[in-house]
């Protein structure tokens, strides 16, 4: 992928991934699917055409979270659960900056699932990372809210008993006008991805598989091992037909049913066409989740699930002020004074 | 025909009106405010709602309250007891009923003393405490209100209804004439208010002068007062309460210096005045931002700031309780953030619509770490002005996060203001990024001026690019360190920050009396004007007695040591176990006497007087 473009902070030198780059040094697990990530979003950002300086990167807390010490824009590495809220405000106060969020399953889904969906239904217009390992890591190895049940953890030696989050399915159900599933080991996808997010205009959330290769490692290897990913993934892409498994294989639906067909006996384009902003269908592929756990039947879907565009509630607050900066009262001296002035002489 | 005593003269007055929250009762008192403002007197007021939005009709939860002192002398508190007693049904008489003092005047609403409303309010035996002997120590006015003004409207046009809810009207009419007050401008703002409904403005003024015409033409009335205009301070006035000062306060900091203002918080009693004022600012820029929850708005607030915003949130206790950690990223982070307490009563849930000054300590120390932030605390509705907008230049000029200690007393209450001008604000200095705060063309977002103060440097500006974070900083840099000597220093810094912003405010006055007195009653917060009344009072009578209010509870003031020291002895009233005093005694070695109260309900002058008689003579019989 070609990174170089003009640097817009004006010295005429075209900004590359290095200058993303901080002098601190990385602290992830050698391994770590962080890395691949970090990577992806440096490699994405110079091509964006945004001031490095107008970049904010906020994190809450766990591994991912680290990440904005390691990005040379401005950054907050917050706390537990609350990085969405406080993009939100940022995002609210300064709707010129581009923000990011860096977030992971325990944080976002957990702690922070909270100020998470809100933030999807007002719909900022900034970008949500989801690091999504299904476990907790920088606490050592305790079960997620995205972990599978039966999982076997520090904190449930005899298997977890909570029924797992689906990430996209949440985040649909929360109103999110752009939700999507990458991986850490397809750079090009997640490039991809990271670049169609950046894109929209409204809350942009992808659920990112990462491999944590010290406390759940593997966890994906059914999407990423070369043995098995083909015939476990799908790729999303806007009216292209569901076709996974080397294109041996196709999705159709019967009814509101999707099921598996062979393409030696049906033609790829009368499967199930993708049309990411149906949200019908965006809510079927989110629960291929559920037919993959009870069935292994459905592959995975990886992509776009699902687009629309909406007002950004920082566009419509400014909206509005500039509405009733034109038409009420501005001068503070009025404001102090009020309507009811008496004068004792 | 009695004799009428037109015109008994009257230094101060204290009326109740109550009745069922659907009664009008805080607008008829809002009117009267108004309109003795508008008269010269001085004022303070205190609404007293119900717990309960829609309490079942005519029972003693269901009884709004609306008491005000007004006054030809100045008027420090809302009053200890009523010398007049508004009630519009039976629960309102029994609610308020032990705090009118003997002799006092009852005016009374006999239509809503039938049967089922005595039952409501649980009389027993369904007794009507208006035709027994029960109140002859009292001025009883049993009017049939309900009655006279359907009359009166008979020809209106206007439904039952309609017409039963012009009966405040007629009391306020009553009233305006038992204090020898003009009606005409609460028929000036009924005008206005109603200007689309003719009908119900008409009706409203009908009812309004029936209620004065009633007290000049009825038999019944025996005395009528004047309360003459009070020698207030020259200048222009307006009324104001204690939450829509705060707000006020923080608008003229943000748009008098050129900030963006933005004000995160979650609805909860009795801080949403705050965000229900501010929202209606926008045309000042102002961004509100209702939360999913206390967290997220004290979150969302950090976020604001870091994006260069005057940035506040506000709640009270319970809200607080949540958004500790945020407070604490607020102190490693050093951004200027301010956070409102409307204190209520508690532990736990408490009592939402109830006073109390129980969260002092909660403020200074509840956060995890040494997590030192600055204190202050507004003494009356209209100090919540300056209090805040000190606040506001505290936190942006020193990076720091900055706590305002209000409560539902000052919040909710009202009195006249002699508002300021924006010429006689302060200037808010940031402290922006310099060349000394660079180290090889690197940006040192912890490099610190000589009181502690970082730069603050906003997204959006090329080469200041830094990170922030929760986790420990090193020094100057801004990294992250796990460095022992680099945390201990870390503490001392961020204390000292702190400590030195003592240097940057007022030293402490003594509000009334001398230096060196018998006793000196140290007070803060809301307790302003009722131990202002009775240091007053008892100095007139020949006491040795003065008043210190702090609004700077941390720092203290930097002469606060030496002025303590010179009285022999102090006694802190406080609506809690004495929270106030655990810090005096610690920091002074000071013997201070806690004097306590926490029934919701703010002090009395009179429990102020009590406790400076008792320990005055202590200090008299000891010396």
């Amino acid at each position: 992928m070609s990174v170089q473009v003009l640097n817009p902070s004006g010295n005429g030198n075209p900004l590359t991934a290095k200058d993303y780059a901080t002098d601190q040094d990385v602290r992830w697990c050698p391994g770590c699917g962080d890395y691949s990530i970090l990577k992806q979003v440096q490699t994405v950002l110079p091509t964006l055409g945004i001031p490095k300086e107008k970049t904010v990167f906020v994190s809450g807390i766990g591994c991912a979270a680290r990440y904005p010490y390691y990005m040379n824009t401005y950054g907050m590495h917050s706390i537990h659960g609350r990085a969405t809220a406080v993009a939100s405000g940022l995002k609210a106060a300064r709707p010129d900056l581009d923000v990011w969020i860096i977030t992971g399953d325990g944080d976002a889904l957990s702690i922070g699932g909270n100020h998470f969906i809100h933030l999807l239904r007002r719909n900022f217009n900034v970008n949500v990372l989801l690091f999504n390992n299904e476990i907790y890591g920088l606490t050592k190895g305790q079960y997620s809210p995205t972990s599978p049940k039966g999982k076997v953890t520090k904190s449930m030696p005899y298997g977890s008993v909570d029924h797992p989050f689906n990430p996209i399915a949440l985040a649909l159900g929360a109103e999110g006008t752009f939700v999507a599933r990458s991986m850490d080991r397809d750079p090009k996808h997640l490039r991809d991805m990271l670049l169609a997010a950046h894109q929209h205009k409204g809350s942009s959330f992808i659920d990112i598989y990462q491999n944590c290769n010290v406390f759940n490692d593997g966890a994906f290897g059914l999407f990423t091992d070369k043995d098995t990913k083909d015939d476990h993934t799908l790729f999303l892409e806007e009216d292209k037909p569901l076709v996974f498994g080397k294109e041996t294989k196709g999705i159709k639906l019967d009814g509101f049913k999707p099921i598996v067909v062979s393409l030696e006996e049906n033609a790829a384009d009368e499967c199930w066409i993708h049309d990411p902003k149906d949200k019908i269908k965006a809510s079927i592929l989110s629960s291929f989740f559920e037919y993959d756990m009870n069935q292994g039947a459905l592959p995975r879907p990886f992509g776009i699930f699902y687009k629309n565009d909406r007002a950004t509630y920082e566009d419509l607050l400014a909206e509005q002020i500039e509405e009733h900066k034109k038409k009420d009262n501005t001068d503070l001296d009025k404001l102090l004074s009020g309507e009811n002035v008496w004068e004792v002489k | 025909m009695k004799e009428i005593n037109i015109n008994r003269s009257k230094k101060e007055v204290v009326i109740l009106f109550a009745g069922d929250s659907g009664d009008g009762i805080q607008f008829t008192g809002g009117q009267f405010t108004e309109t003795v403002e508008l008269f010269g007197n001085d004022i303070s007021t205190f609404p007293n709602f119900p717990a309960e939005i829609r309490a079942p009709i005519g029972t003693e939860a269901g009884v709004s309250g609306f008491q005000l002192k007004f006054g030809s002398v100045e008027v420090f508190t809302p009053g200890d007891q009523y010398d007049v007693l508004v009630v519009m049904n039976a629960a309102a008489l029994k609610v308020n009923l032990h705090n009118l003092r003997p002799g006092g005047v009852i005016v009374a609403n006999t239509s809503g003393f039938d049967s089922k409303n005595l039952k409501l309010a649980k009389y027993i035996d369904d007794e009507n405490p208006l035709t027994n002997d029960s109140l002859e120590n009292y001025e009883v006015h049993a009017i049939d209100i309900s009655k006279l003004t359907k009359e009166a409207l008979k020809d209106s046009g206007l439904s039952v209804k309609e017409i039963d809810r012009c009966k405040n009207m007629f009391v306020l009419g009553f009233i305006y004439w038992m204090f020898s007050q003009s009606p005409d401008n609460t028929i000036k703002f009924i005008q206005h208010k109603f200007k689309s409904k003719p009908e119900i403005a008409d009706a409203n003024i009908k009812a309004l002068k029936t209620g004065y015409h009633y007290g000049e033409t009825s038999e019944t009335f025996t005395s009528r007062y004047e309360v003459k205009p009070a020698p207030l301070q020259k200048g222009k006035y307006r009324n104001i309460s204690g939450n829509q000062a705060t707000a006020l306060g923080m608008v003229a900091a943000a748009s008098h210096n050129n900030f963006e203002l933005m004000y995160a918080s979650y609805p909860i009693t009795p801080a949403s005045d705050i965000l229900h004022e501010l929202s209606k600012h926008k045309s000042f820029g102002v961004k509100t931002f209702q939360a999913e929850d206390e967290i997220a708005a004290v979150c969302a607030a950090i976020g604001a700031s870091f994006g260069g915003s005057l940035a506040i949130t506000g709640s009270s206790g319970p809200g607080i309780a949540l958004k500790a950690e945020a407070m604490g990223l607020a102190v490693m982070l050093e951004l200027p953030l301010v956070v409102v307490n409307v204190q209520r009563g508690g532990p736990s849930t408490g009592l939402p619509t109830k006073t109390e000054q129980a969260d002092l300590l909660q403020m200074l120390y509840g956060r995890n770490g040494e997590a030192p932030m600055p204190v202050f605390a507004a003494a009356s509705p209209k100090d919540c002005f300056d209090t805040i907008y000190e606040a506001c230049r505290i936190a942006i000029e020193h990076m720091t996060p900055v706590v305002v200690l209000s409560d539902g007393y000052i919040a909710n209450g009202a009195e006249p203001w002699r508002f300021p001008t924006s010429k006689d604000l302060k200037t808010i200095t940031a402290r922006r990024p310099d060349e000394n705060d660079f180290l090889n063309d690197k940006f040192l977002p912890y490099e610190r001026d000589e009181h502690e103060v970082r730069p603050w440097a906003v997204p959006g500006i090329k080469g200041l690019e830094h990170r922030l974070g929760g986790l420990e900083k090193e020094l100057r840099t801004g990294n992250v360190s796990y460095n022992p000597e680099n945390h201990q220093e870390m503490i001392r810094i961020r204390e000292k920050k702190v400590n030195d912003i003592a240097l940057d405010l007022p030293d402490q006055i003594i509000h009334r009396g001398n230096e060196g007195a018998d006793l000196l009653v140290l007070g803060w917060g809301s307790t302003f004007g009722s131990i202002e009344r009775a240091v007053k009072d008892l100095i007139e009578e020949g006491v040795s007695v003065a008043h210190i209010h702090l609004r700077h509870i941390n720092p203290f003031p930097k002469n606060l040591e030496s002025l303590l020291k010179s009285f022999k002895r102090v006694i802190i009233p406080e609506m809690n176990r004495g929270q106030l005093s655990k810090l005096i005694r610690e920091r002074f070695l000071i013997d201070a006497i806690s004097v306590n109260k926490t029934k919701g309900i703010p002090f009395s002058v009179e429990e102020i007087k009590q406790a400076i008689l008792k320990y005055q003579d202590h200090v008299s019989t000891s010396a």
